[in-house]
């Protein structure tokens, strides 16, 4: 995943579309992914330091875990 | 040439027949090629007409940069909203202009595609646009290639990335785009998409340039906007406005009810805006304050006796229908949103517990689909919810208004459809 540098975020991105609700993401992100009453998932929109170790494996772990392949970790720069 | 500060200019010499090209020329000018089109442009401050209220210099400036030599220009006439009728009065009016606008931006961005896109439900308009594009056929073989595209209707249908889907695939849903500014692609040409009326508008700029443009309207909203005016009106108008106008006055002119309890601005995805706001200029500039904008230039007039919680359940319940059903939290939240309407209109049980659901369903819903029809929907939720709190309040009270047990109802909504019956191809 390249370099990771101080100030760096990311969010755990789902396309609505792919997504049919299997619920997996929950289970293996919790902290990052709610669940609405039909079982769609409500991704944290704020961004989370990608120092946040524990965060972003729990995210990849969504990302490769999801039936559908509707997620995807998304950069942001930080200011530098 | 047509007079800078005269009113109509969009739908000039509007009458039951469209121009034909010759009277076109006779009355707008031969387009003069040597302008500097994209200055002008950026100079004349046009923001798009779809809704949005994009800079459409910036636009252009966007897709001029792309790659590539099979570029399209899509102009869009599918007027997906009930209440809107203005691509079809234009189209129905000047035709030419709204071509010639195309051609315009076809020649900033090189493009050598250009698709007209008016929904099949529309013969008459079909009709006028074959027409028009016979008769330039007729006159000169040279420029890009244009072509009539007929989308079956759908609400969604008219959204960019739905209507560039169709294009591509023959299927009117729309797609998810993770980057913005996004630019949408036909198989691999880009492709850049234009409301019908603002390419009428380039159509002007083009031949008059900015100056002449800038004529009418505020500063920050230059020109003129066609609004079509729905609901508490005696026949459904389109009428052509300069920017800045007071809604009062655009209200006066269309023959309605200038003491109305509420209006809808923006469409069936817009806001809700108590009566005392049609002091108001009808320019986004003013209706930011009160977080409305301009939109697609739909007004819906409730009058005093309509019951806006009423109006939101059937506006709620057939934009729910009309969801394309892809995302989950559209496909299930917004008839969830609607059956918690239906409660506190007819006032069952639990009706309070159906006012708070609404609420926070309405919160989870916000900007979870890969289009914009949920958040349209819930925008317009809230702001009914603020707008006709009295009427909300009597309903969750037990003691719901005389209108929402008549039967009469302001908002025009389409025959609702059964699920099996929607087509998307």
């Amino acid at each position: 995943m390249g370099v990771i540098r101080r100030g760096d975020n990311f969010v755990l991105k789902v396309n609505p579309i792919l997504c049919d609700g299997f619920g997996h993401c929950h289970e293996l992100a919790p902290e990052l992914v709610q669940m609405d009453e039909w079982g769609y998932p409500i991704i944290q929109r704020e961004p989370t330091p990608l120092a946040n170790a524990r965060a972003l494996q729990s995210a990849r772990y969504a990302v490769r875990g999801c039936p559908r392949q509707a997620l995807s970790i998304e950069r942001i720069a930080g200011e530098s | 040439m047509i007079s800078a500060s005269a009113l109509p200019r969009l739908l000039h010499r509007a009458s039951g027949q469209p121009l034909s090209l010759a009277e076109h020329d006779h009355e707008f000018g031969l387009v003069s090629p040597q302008i500097d089109l994209l200055n002008e442009l950026r100079e004349s401050g046009l923001t798009g007409r779809g809704g949005a209220g994009f800079p459409t210099a910036t636009k252009v400036e966007l897709l001029r940069d792309q790659r590539g030599h099979g570029k399209f220009v899509v102009v869009n006439a599918m007027e997906g909203e009930p209440a809107s009728h203005k691509d079809l009065a234009l189209l129905s009016a000047n035709p030419h202009l709204v071509i010639d606008g195309a051609e315009m931006l076809a020649r900033m961005i090189g493009a050598n595609h250009i698709a007209i896109c008016v929904s099949r439900d529309n013969p008459l308009v079909i009709n006028h646009v074959n027409r028009a594009l016979h008769e330039r056929s007729r006159r000169s073989q040279r420029g890009p290639e244009i072509e009539l595209h007929t989308p079956p209707w759908r609400y969604v249908a008219g959204e960019e990335s739905a209507l560039i889907h169709w294009l591509g695939d023959k299927e009117s849903l729309p797609q998810y785009r993770p980057q913005r500014p996004t630019i949408l692609r036909i198989g691999r040409s880009a492709a850049l998409v234009d409301n019908a009326e603002t390419c009428a508008n380039v159509g002007l700029i083009g031949r008059y340039g900015a100056e002449w443009y800038r004529t009418l309207g505020t500063p920050a909203s230059p020109g003129s906007t066609l609004v079509s005016v729905t609901g508490a009106v005696a026949k459904a108008h389109v009428i052509e406005v300069a920017l800045g106008t007071p809604v009062r006055s655009i209200l006066e002119v269309a023959g309605a009810d200038t003491d109305p309890s509420a209006i809808l601005l923006g469409g069936y995805g817009g806001t809700w805006l108590s009566g005392e706001n049609i002091r108001l200029p009808f320019a986004t500039e003013y209706l930011k304050e009160v977080g409305a904008s301009v939109g697609a230039g739909i007004i819906m007039v409730l009058p005093k006796r309509a019951c806006g919680i009423l109006e939101t359940y059937r506006i709620t319940k057939w934009m729910a229908n009309e969801s394309a059903r892809q995302c989950g939290p559209c496909a299930f939240g917004l008839p969830a949103m609607a059956d918690d309407l239906q409660q506190l209109v007819s006032g069952g049980q639990g009706r309070k517990h159906s006012l708070d659901r609404l609420i926070r369903r309405a919160g989870e819903i916000d900007g979870r689909g890969a289009c914009k029809h949920p958040d349209g929907v819930v925008r317009m939720v809230r702001t009914a919810l603020q707008v006709f709190e009295k009427d909300l309040h009597n309903h969750i009270n037990g003691s719901p208004c005389v209108a929402s047990r008549e039967s009469k109802f302001y908002a025009t909504v389409p025959r609702f459809e059964r699920e099996e019956d929607l087509v998307w191809e």
